[in-house]
């Protein structure tokens, strides 16, 4: 298991666009991830759950990633919050 | 015996102008909740086959309608079918409607609790952004327990004769489906000005109202209905009084639509010949399109506060130049004039900028280009963006609210530094932008000579000027009959604001409501206004009324009401 802790750097926060984008790549791999806001946390396969976070710019987000690809997981989830995309 | 109906009227907001009378083909909401029936044991298997197929039906659909839209009004519509899919597939969704379904629950039911659950968690977030996102999952749920039921979704598609649509809303998704033929008029629950309906609405030329609230829910189809796009009313089983009533107004509309529809392509010209500019006012740059259509020739008020709207963050510089890149662009070779933020306070607190307590007097506070000088980032983001817009087409500037010499000084300078920076980053921009100043703070109407000196342009924005100089809350009831554009005060500062720019050399212009009423339209020209700004719906009146003036009559009408003492004598010559 790992966690580690990413600002959100989105200008528009994790809203819809990445939101899905996030939930759709992390569906491709085997860890169980959840994310933890406060002391909120949510599925972050469940697109649902990752909206539901209300996630603006600036706000900390806590990923905690458990499975045998757990690494690569999260070396995928660093280079999406920090790419420096923005969204429509 | 029929059932005599009551006639209801009904107050919107209007978005396409307009009269119609017609049936109701009422798009309804399937807010139902779905009956729960218990599903023995050895059926459940069968139940959760059905969702399956269910599932497979709503996605196939959702990609169908995402081609459809991406035909229709572009990809940027069509990506709202990404976030849909995924709901669809969501993990913690499907685990709740199928364990329900295991339970016992009839799969409608299951569905519709485990999206109501998901909704409920939603009402909770305080973000409005965010909150919006449940109607993607109230309408994916939907989707699907429609497909369960069989497909009984009443769509637009469906409509074989000359209908008026009532819904609640009309999404994207609906509107795909429509065949503009048989369809006559909008009546939705909720949207705005810019809302989807409306941009239809004005891309079909019907009369469309929006805002009404609860008429989806007081009506059904087949009922008659009236729906006046020029005034925002609706009404439904007229009564034949009202009917008459209406046909004379449809009547009137109708001959002043055709006679405005022929003035479209006709030069904003004086009897006697004087040219005059008739512009646009708009607040996004979508709204291009339709102040082309009523023979605007140019944007001569661009609002950029609805850019700091419904959001987190304050707008990058990026995103301002994009905007007014597209905007400029889509005007030229007319050209479009940019007034630089004019929001309140209230607005940068929210976005996390300002600490301030409700300010008591907003409309004097620190607002527009006040708060500028207070946060020169955020203004020189926006100078920024400006400036590099410039250089794709034909663009000016404008400030707000400028009471004295030293703000103007200051803007200017704050201009000039986002110039030197611009060239510095070897980035294009025009060398020789206009820049022009509202005149709306009595202060500066009083010293237009003195600031006339240092600017290329003033336009005068009369709601703001009308209200500091008579001290009338125009959204007071108890003080606004006290709104008065024609009190002489307000006339003597017009004329003296119009004859201080022309004694400097420059234009003026105007972009208050006063310039969009066509009854001060005659004493405005005769006070040598060079140009109209008007919302685009005014455009064509305003052109009508200034192409039935002579200007030498204009000039001497302006003479003799600044003479009259009383108001009332005023408005009766004006009449």
């Amino acid at each position: 298991m790992q966690e580690k802790t990413f600002i959100i750097k989105f200008k528009k926060g994790l809203h819809a666009r990445p939101a899905a984008e996030l939930v759709t790549f992390l569906g491709k791999y085997q860890s169980n991830v959840k994310i933890i806001k406060d002391d909120f946390e949510i599925d972050a396969k469940s697109i649902m759950g990752v909206l539901t976070l209300a996630a603006a710019c600036g706000t900390d987000l806590k990923f905690i990633v458990d499975g045998s690809d757990e690494n690569a997981v999260l070396i995928q989830i660093e280079n999406f919050l920090n790419s420096g995309k923005e969204y429509d | 015996m029929t059932e005599k109906k009551q006639e209801i009227v009904y107050q919107g907001v209007a978005v396409s102008s307009g009269i119609v009378s017609g049936k109701v083909f009422l798009l309804a909401e399937q807010n139902f909740v779905p009956l729960h029936k218990e599903v023995p044991p050895d059926l459940r298997k069968k139940e959760l086959d059905r969702l399956k197929k269910a599932i497979a039906q709503t996605r196939a659909d959702i990609k169908t309608t995402s081609l459809k839209i991406d035909e229709m009004l572009g990809t940027n519509y069509a990506k709202i079918a990404d976030v849909q899919l995924l709901i669809l597939d969501d993990p913690i969704m499907r685990k709740d409607i199928i364990s329900m379904i295991e339970n016992g629950d009839n799969a409608e039911n299951a569905v519709y609790k485990a999206s109501d659950k998901i909704n409920r968690s939603f009402e909770t977030i305080g973000d409005e952004y965010f909150k919006e996102r449940r109607f993607d999952i109230q309408d994916v749920s939907k989707r699907l327990i429609e497909n369960l039921l069989g497909g009984t979704k009443q769509s637009l598609a469906n409509i074989e004769r000359d209908s008026i649509v009532v819904a609640h809303n009309l999404t994207p998704a609906d509107t795909v489906s429509i065949r503009e033929k048989f369809i006559k008029g909008f009546a939705t629950d909720i949207g705005g000005k810019t809302s989807h309906t409306a941009i239809i609405a004005q891309g079909f030329e019907i009369p469309a109202v929006v805002g009404l609230k609860n008429l989806s829910r007081a009506v059904k189809s087949g009922d008659d209905i009236i729906i006046d796009g020029n005034k925002g009313i609706v009404i439904i089983n007229p009564s034949a009084q009202t009917i008459s009533v209406y046909e004379k107004e449809f009547d009137i509309w109708f001959a002043e639509h055709q006679e405005l529809e022929k003035l479209k392509d006709l030069p904003a010209q004086t009897l006697d010949g004087v040219q005059i500019k008739l512009l646009a006012n708009i607040d996004n740059p979508d709204e291009t399109e339709y102040a082309l259509k009523n023979g605007a020739l140019g944007i001569g008020l661009y609002r950029t506060e609805f850019m700091y709207f419904n959001r987190v963050q304050v707008p990058t510089e990026e995103e301002h130049f994009e905007n007014y890149k597209k905007t400029a662009q889509r005007m030229s070779p007319f050209e479009t004039v940019i007034r630089t933020i004019d929001l309140g306070g209230d607005k940068l607190s929210k976005l996390g900028f300002l600490n301030i307590d409700e300010e008591s007097n907003p409309f004097m506070g620190l607002r527009a280009i006040r708060l500028c000088f207070k946060y020169p980032d955020i203004f020189l983001q926006q100078l920024r963006g400006i400036l590099r817009a410039s250089a794709f087409a034909k663009i000016k500037i404008m400030y707000p609210m400028i009471s004295g010499l030293q703000e103007l000084r200051m803007a200017n300078a704050l201009l000039q530094r986002a110039k030197d920076d611009l060239r510095k980053e070897k980035i294009d921009f025009d060398g020789d932008i206009e820049v022009g100043a509202m005149i709306e703070v009595p202060s500066a109407a009083i010293i237009t000579d003195i600031l006339a000196k240092e600017l290329d342009f003033v336009s005068i924005g009369t709601n703001d000027l009308i209200q500091y100089t008579l001290a009338v809350d125009r959204v007071n009831e108890t003080v606004a009959e006290l709104y008065e554009p024609l009190h002489p005060a307000i006339l003597r500062l017009l004329k003296k604001i119009i004859d201080d720019a022309h004694r400097a050399g420059i234009k003026a212009a105007m972009c208050g409501e006063m310039a969009g009423d066509p009854k001060y339209a005659s004493i405005l020209l005769g006070f040598g206004l060079d140009e109209f700004s008007v919302s685009s719906a005014q455009a064509p009146k305003i052109k009508r009324a200034i192409r039935n003036i002579k200007m030498s009559s204009a000039k001497l009408l302006s003479q003799e009401i600044l003479k009259i003492d009383d108001i009332k004598e005023i408005e009766k010559l004006l009449n």
